[in-house]
């Protein structure tokens, strides 16, 4: 391989990573454009919606080996099974965690989503145990050629289903009526309360949508990557960083600073040292909030945080 | 007057801990009881240092295990690889990350929230991949394996558990003593200003960012200071003990604790250690397959209830009731 076939290479994959990134964040905005949290469980969507969609797809041991399941249900059924799952999941933390304390200042909210975070994780540990699961691929086949790099097809269908997912957000949050609803409840919601509109249903609303996104993002790169049960923290802080980058509450911002982050990453990784490939993520984080806190004063997100967020 | 008052308390519970703590090794001669207590006293420093950062400062920090870390690994690699007295290597570590946590301070206290909260994280994640990646100076992820020498106090080597008991624990009472007079001095209703309003505390002249670099530093200070004493008191350190789990668990601690209290944060590291040690036994003893699952989902569930339902912290909310009902027993013998 060239020099220009790897850095053509490393732009692939940055970008089919950085899709994943892009996934998590959208749904680190929307819960947050909507209620305000920061969700530190939001990893944990992506990794409930692989596991259920490899446990009701394939053979799998269940609680250490006690329960075991071989049920083949097809791919499409499995994938939505697993979004599904993940929607349960992310209503029942609003529902138990974050709405009995919705008075709580926001340092308590945060050790809350973390506290969750721990429970979910510690439930998956028990559930699916250490093993390393992997979900088949999409559409088998060789994999394509772009300009000397190699593009796996699982990539085409990672980058393909960010896509779609992006358009699909953007027509629901302009053109239908709840879409609005939640855009109203996000700018002011003690205004949005007053127009009849129900503040606590839209955030379930949101924790709702939120964990579908993320679940999609881990069902998908789950025929790409193992999928185990402790990669729901590192999944929650690229996509936190990747929300960063992008202004907190942008939905296109999420998703640029998603590919950004994906792609830094892949040629930190390259040329520098795959070693230190996750802290690449925190560098990132550190030289945006340091050039936002200094001078990126004046956007939305910014005085957002100004108020105490 | 007021003030005599107030430091009363504070000076005998500290003479009355001191005592109770110096008789323990010569009614218990358990090593593992020993351990247990020295890990108490360990995690007492580190819990003081967050509480102070958190609870006063009102400044969260999800990284703490870094500066614990940093401590441990500064402490053993200047004490084996460059032959510097062990002492002199732990003041060292304890130097460096009051340093970093001061240079870093000026970078991250500039946010707020969930950003503190993810820089603290990062940072932590950052100097979890250095420990593990250069295996030259850290022996990498199978750890710091060129043994930690002893610390020594003139002639004599301290190399059994009592001998480290005493030394925790002295620095632990030296941790605390010196929490409680900055609490309850202008320094402390400085942070206190500063986490009930950061803006009305700058228009009285405080200045808030100074004072939370100064409290991070102090934090980090207590936690290197923490880590050097762990790193020679078991000779062989590894990374899986300063990670962002650890750090989480300290959160945990201090939550417990009741942010705001320089007490509570003995009793918070004390009751999760305990709670560490000995629930997860229990429970393998009834529900035999089950081994460190429910460690992770107890510290989640434990840190969700106590913040929902008693936000000020386990040992201040028990405090505050306990108040609460002696005041109105009070006022009902005052009727009658």
């Amino acid at each position: 391989m060239t020099l220009q076939d790897q850095l053509v290479q490393f732009l692939v994959s940055g970008i089919t990573v950085g899709s994943i990134y892009a996934l998590i964040a959208l749904g680190f905005v929307v819960i947050h454009n909507v209620t305000g949290i920061v969700n530190f469980a939001q990893g944990e969507f992506a990794v409930y919606g692989a596991f259920m969609a490899i446990t009701v797809s394939q053979k799998v041991n269940l609680l250490s080996g006690n329960v075991r399941f071989n049920l083949a249900w097809p791919l499409p059924l499995a994938a939505l099974l697993g979004v599904a799952a993940a929607v349960v999941v992310g209503l029942l933390l609003y529902r138990l965690g974050i709405q009995p304390a919705r008075k709580a200042s926001a340092l308590s909210m945060i050790i809350i989503t973390i506290g969750a975070a721990f429970v979910l994780r510690g439930v998956a540990l028990l559930i699916w145990s250490t093993d390393p699961y992997r979900l088949p691929a999409f559409t088998q086949g060789p994999p394509l050629k772009i300009l000397g790099a190699v593009l796996t097809r699982q990539s085409v269908w990672v980058i393909g289903v960010t896509v779609v997912l992006l358009a699909a957000l953007y027509l629901f949050f302009n053109y239908t009526l709840i879409g609005k609803a939640l855009r109203a409840c996000a700018a002011n919601p003690g205004a949005a309360r007053l127009m009849g509109i129900n503040a606590t249903r839209m955030a379930l609303i949101a924790f709702g949508l939120s964990a579908a996104t993320s679940a999609i993002a881990g069902i998908v790169i789950t025929p790409a990557t193992f999928m185990t049960y402790d990669r729901g923290l590192i999944l929650s802080l690229k996509g936190f960083v990747a929300a960063t980058m992008g202004g907190v509450s942008s939905l296109p911002g999420a998703v640029i600073g998603g590919l950004l982050l994906g792609i830094v990453e892949a040629f930190a990784a390259g040329l520098l040292s795959s070693g230190y490939k996750d802290a690449v993520a925190f560098v990132v984080l550190f030289i945006v909030l340091a050039m936002r806190a200094g001078g990126l004063l004046k956007g939305r997100a910014a005085a957002a945080e100004q108020a105490g967020l | 007057m007021l003030n005599r008052i107030r430091a009363h308390p504070n000076a005998t519970g500290l003479a009355a801990l001191a005592v109770a703590l110096a008789l323990v090794p010569l009614g218990i001669q358990n090593n593992y009881i020993l351990t247990i207590l020295i890990f108490i006293a360990e995690f007492t420093m580190l819990t003081i240092g967050l509480s102070l950062l958190m609870g006063y400062a009102g400044q969260i920090s999800l990284g703490q295990a870094t500066f614990l870390g940093l401590g441990a690994y500064t402490t053993a690699i200047l004490s084996t690889h460059l032959n510097i007295p062990p002492w002199l290597a732990l003041v060292s570590g304890i130097g460096l990350a009051a340093g970093l946590a001061y240079l870093i301070g000026m970078l991250i206290f500039r946010l707020r929230g969930h950003y503190l909260a993810m820089a603290t994280l990062g940072m932590n994640i950052i100097f979890f991949l250095v420990l593990t990646q250069e295996v030259e100076w850290t022996g990498g992820p199978s750890g710091f394996h060129w043994g930690v020498p002893d610390l020594s106090l003139g002639p004599l080597v301290l190399s059994t558990d009592v001998h480290y008991y005493y030394l925790f624990w002295f620095f632990a009472l030296l941790v605390i003593a010196l929490s409680l007079n900055i609490v309850n001095s202008r320094v402390g209703r400085a942070m206190r200003a500063l986490h009930t309003s950061e803006v009305a505390a700058e228009t009285i002249g405080i200045n808030t960012n100074a004072y939370k670099r100064k409290v991070f530093a102090l934090s980090a200070a207590y936690g290197a200071l923490a880590g050097g004493l762990h790193a020679t008191y078991l000779g062989f350190i590894s990374p899986s003990s300063f990670g962002i789990g650890i750090s989480i668990e300290l959160v945990v601690m201090a939550v417990a604790g009741g942010l705001a209290s320089v007490w509570g944060a003995i009793f918070g590291a004390a009751i999760i250690i305990l709670i560490d040690q000995y629930v997860g036994n229990l429970i393998e003893i009834v529900i035999p397959q089950a081994s460190g699952e429910y460690e992770i989902i107890a510290f989640g569930l434990i840190l969700m209830l106590i913040m929902i339902f008693m936000p000020e912290g386990l040992f201040t909310g028990m405090v505050n009731r306990w108040r609460k009902w002696k005041d109105s027993r009070a006022s009902v013998g005052g009727e009658i």
